[in-house]
């Protein structure tokens, strides 16, 4: 009886390309269109993020006050820290997972295609939400990506309210991405495909799944308080009334520190991905990155108080947190020296996805060692809140997270869209934005070590000429990423076709299929030896 | 599809983990309090300690020790706030009664709440009061002025390296929040 309901139904699904127009992005269910949509949403959130901080750097190119007031500037550091978390890094993994899990694990597509396209759309709204705080009454957010109470409560513009709510659908549609994820990778695998056959991309975005899971939902859980505290006379965050800002740093930390691990694990996987094929080797190490990514998972929800050592701890726990915090860098030393050995003889190329993976290597690890320096509890207190911290999780972020994903787009979008980019225009795009980057965020270590505090529009006369490299080098950072935008539409209009394989040394299922990727792929699953 | 069966059975344990996670956020501001109280962190002074316990106490002649009174406004509290006596040496064990004093300067009624903090935590345990202006609310009409009692006594088990214990107060304005409840409830009274 169900078979004869069944089948009209399985007909309508056998069609072979993509309905035309408008209509094919907004109703689409195809693993990749989403994929291509997340990735297209956060470049440009990545670009506003970007202007945001340009806005920054052209303040504080000199000393005094020049072009925007304080208070547009602080707006200018909240919104561009939330942008390039919430809008830019997050959603372009979630990209990435689209397009890439299905076709790694040989899947026909995400297991929840039509939730898939809710947790894409969901995004334009609640980031038109959050941006459009910034023409209102009022001005937008102005208490920094980390919204302490009572600055984000007591404080706060009125139009905190549509902060909080743009958190909330943002929050719901990471958490419906990753339970696409973890339900794709558990229950979607081609035969064969062991847990431990997995390539480590497909893993790392498993564990970082696992992790968005567990905190979004406390980070919910703290927006929602502020809220009730906001407006209906609640007192979870005001001493006042028995409740305890420092309430507010120890649940908004525990979300926080495992959310920066979400904006790394991914780029950790890309460029355990990327480094055995231009080096024409496997991978070194195998079962020793999956459980290294698995032990920093695992350990991020236990430091989480190291972000506030200067609150006023006991000594016990400023010895726990400072020592549990040590130890991460045991399994993350653990895969640095598994890429280098995958490096090490070598049949070494530098074709764009190389370098930027090799240059995340050596970045991260610079970034890594400041977090190292900023772990020691006694010394911290005099690093809390300068440009050091700045620094540090600008250089984590920027050669970490985002050169994971350019190295990724280079890699693979020969895949998406059947045409190589041009390697002369990517490789200036690398050494541009490599020695951008450089130039804005190495500076800042020394003026945090000078005593520059962050998050101010004007400084002292001192700091006023690494101030101004900083600034020389974002802008030479901002203005590449246009060369980046204009080459990946180049490929993709008129790039040279490339082969199915794509590069020499590529394994894994997504290199078996035609390039570029056919709308439907594995409709039959694949055979793993 | 054998998927679709595991798929719901994923989507459910996720979506439990996704509801668990929410709880425990909310969870995490009892056992905040909780581990505080227990822990003493935070200078957090436990509430209110019954006479009779305090009366049995033993007076510990062969020791003093110093415990010495700060008053803080917090920010835009007009109200004049502090203590009568800065400094005083108690027996461990003795009970003890100061004064703080407070003064409404201003031409409306107000409505404050002082919240205590004890310094080093470590004392926190070992500080009992058995009479507090912190416990309620106070209200004081305009021009107003008043002396504020806090009896308190100091456990006879104080550790001996203890010699010197803190009290703070903050002075935070309570009229907006409190107000409304109070002609709220005036009104039900009216009704009635």
């Amino acid at each position: 009886m169900s078979a004869v309901l069944d089948n009209p139904i399985h007909d309508e699904h056998e069609h072979h390309g993509p309905p035309k127009g408008i209509a094919r992005w907004l109703f689409t269910t195809n693993h990749k269109d989403i994929g291509s949509m997340y990735l297209w949403f956060s470049f440009a959130m990545f670009l506003i993020g970007g202007c945001m901080a340009l806005t920054i750097r052209a303040e504080l190119f000199q000393p005094g006050l020049q072009l925007v007031e304080p208070e547009f500037f602080n707006q200018m550091t909240t919104m561009h820290g939330l942008i390039m978390v919430f809008g830019a890094v997050m959603p372009a993994f979630v990209g990435l997972a689209n397009w890439l899990i299905p076709m790694m694990v040989g899947a026909p597509d995400m297991a929840l295609p039509r939730m898939n396209n809710w947790s894409f759309w969901i995004l334009p709204f609640a980031f038109g939400l959050l941006l459009s705080t910034l023409f209102m009454e009022g001005g937008g957010p102005n208490f920094g990506w980390t919204f302490y109470a009572p600055l984000s409560t007591t404080y706060a513009p009125d139009t905190v309210t549509y902060f909080i709510f743009g958190v909330h659908m943002m929050g719901i549609s990471s958490i419906m991405g990753a339970i696409n994820v973890v339900a794709t990778i558990l229950n979607m695998r081609a035969p064969g495909m062991t847990l431990m056959k997995m390539p480590l991309f497909v893993w790392t975005w498993l564990i970082t799944a696992f992790l968005l899971i567990a905190v979004m939902p406390v980070l919910a859980g703290v927006v929602t308080m502020m809220l009730m505290d906001v407006h209906f006379g609640t007192s979870f965050f005001d001493a006042a009334g028995g409740g305890d800002p420092v309430l507010f740093q120890h649940v908004f930390w525990f979300f926080g520190h495992p959310e920066v691990y979400i904006m790394i694990l991914p780029a950790f996987g890309v460029v355990s991905q990327i480094i055995p094929t231009f080096s024409r080797k496997p991978l070194f190490g195998y079962h020793s990155m999956v459980y290294a990514v698995a032990s920093i998972a695992i350990l991020s929800f236990i430091v989480w108080a190291h972000h506030m050592f200067t609150v006023g701890m006991p000594l016990f726990g400023e010895l726990f947190f400072m020592y549990a915090t040590m130890l991460i860098a045991v399994p993350t030393g653990v895969k640095v020296f598994n890429w280098v050995t995958t490096m090490f003889r070598g049949s070494l190329t530098f074709e764009a996805p190389m370098l930027f993976s090799i240059a995340f290597v050596i970045l991260f690890t610079i970034g890594g060692f400041s977090g190292l320096m900023l772990a020691i509890a006694p010394s911290d207190f005099q690093y809390h809140d300068t440009y050091f911290v700045v620094a540090h999780f600008h250089y984590v972020l920027v050669p970490g997270a985002i050169f994971g994903i350019f190295a990724a787009v280079y890699y693979w979008l020969p895949k998406w869209c059947g045409n190589m980019y041009s390697e002369t225009l990517a490789k200036w795009h690398f050494w541009m934005s490599f020695v951008g980057m450089n130039l804005a965020f190495f500076p800042m270590h020394f003026l945090g070590l000078a005593g520059m505090p962050r998050r101010i529009p004007d400084y002292a006369l001192q700091f006023a000429d690494f101030n101004s490299i900083s600034s020389v080098g974002a802008f030479t950072f901002g203005a590449t990423q246009l060369l980046f935008l204009y080459l990946v539409i180049q490929a993709i209009r008129s790039g040279k076709p490339a082969t199915d394989q794509v590069w020499e040394g590529a394994e894994g299922l997504e290199w078996t299929i035609p390039s570029p990727a056919p709308y439907h792929t594995f409709s039959t699953p694949p055979e793993i030896k | 599809m054998g998927h679709q069966g595991q798929n719901r059975r994923t989507i459910a344990k996720s979506v439990i983990a996704v509801v668990a996670m929410f709880g425990f956020g909310f969870a995490l501001v009892p056992l905040y309090d909780v581990f505080c109280e227990v822990t003493g962190l935070n200078g957090k002074t436990r509430g209110q300690y019954s006479e009779a316990e305090a009366g049995k106490q033993q007076v510990d002649e062969s020791r003093r020790v110093r415990v010495q009174f700060i008053a803080n406004n917090n920010e835009s509290m007009p109200w004049e706030f502090r203590p009568v006596e800065f400094q005083i040496k108690v027996h461990p064990g003795a009970m003890a009664e100061v004064n703080y004093y407070a003064k409404n300067p201003t031409s409306k009624r107000m409505i404050a709440q002082a919240v205590p903090s004890l310094s080093p935590s470590e004392g926190t345990g070992y500080f009992h009061k058995t009479e507090c202006f912190c416990f309620t609310s106070q209200t004081l009409e305009p021009g107003e002025e008043v002396l504020m009692p806090l009896r308190f006594v100091v456990d006879q088990a104080l550790p001996d390296h203890l010699s010197t214990l803190t009290l703070s107060y903050t002075l935070f304005d309570q009229t907006e929040a409190l107000l409304d409840v109070e002609t709220e409830n005036k009104n039900e009274l009216a009704v009635r």
